[in-house]
């Protein structure tokens, strides 16, 4: 029964990747990337009971996290081309 | 048996909604619609899968970690959905729009 919701899971992290693939923008791939991310997170906490090791819920844990700040800096860089400056208009330095 | 019953019917139904929301992020015609359909459905199948494997787990250690993925997720994926539009937004994407069957706007 674990193994049905895995497969229907790898089905959705397949048809992610393909829009993450042949995005028209870059805004779908970041999206197709985030939704992927969810995906994954879903699928090691399916394969933690599947295998009857639910240590791996920490691995989980951490990669929700890693998923959201890695999508947050990959739009921040997608956005102002650098990690340096805030979002408002640089003040000259004199 | 009747909680192996309702964890069966969340999880079931947490794969179904993950691949609704797959098929619509691959064939959705526009930007927006796509994270619309992603939007949507992540956050709703993230809940019962994590939900059903709950029941699934009982009163553990276990069952705490998967309500606090729950908790991370509930917070942090409408956050990066809201974040991906406004950044769309901003940099002149803008929403397909069909009117009486021609495209009006890009």
């Amino acid at each position: 029964m674990f193994i049905a919701v895995s497969l229907a899971i790898l089905i959705t992290m397949g048809l992610a990747l393909a829009r993450a693939l042949t995005g028209p923008t870059t805004y779908d791939r970041i999206a197709a990337v985030n939704m992927f991310g969810t995906k994954t997170v879903l699928l090691i906490a399916v394969l933690a009971f599947l295998s009857g090791r639910t240590d791996l819920l920490d691995i989980a844990l951490v990669y929700a996290l890693i998923n959201f700040i890695g999508v947050v800096a990959a739009l921040k860089l997608v956005t102002q081309k650098n990690f340096h400056s805030s979002g408002e208009k640089e003040r000259k330095v004199e | 048996m009747i909680i192996d019953i309702l964890s069966w019917v969340c999880l079931f139904a947490g794969g179904m909604l993950g691949i609704v929301g797959g098929i619509g992020i691959h064939r959705f015609p526009d930007f927006y619609s796509r994270l619309h359909a992603a939007g949507i459905t992540d956050t709703l199948c993230a809940m019962l899968i994590l939900f059903g494997l709950g029941l699934q787990a009982g009163f553990t250690l276990a069952a705490f970690k998967l309500a606090l993925i729950f908790v991370f997720l509930f917070f942090t994926s409408p956050t990066a959905s809201h974040a991906l539009a406004n950044a769309a937004l901003h940099s002149g994407l803008k929403p397909k729009l069909v009117m009486n069957g021609r495209g009006v706007g890009s």
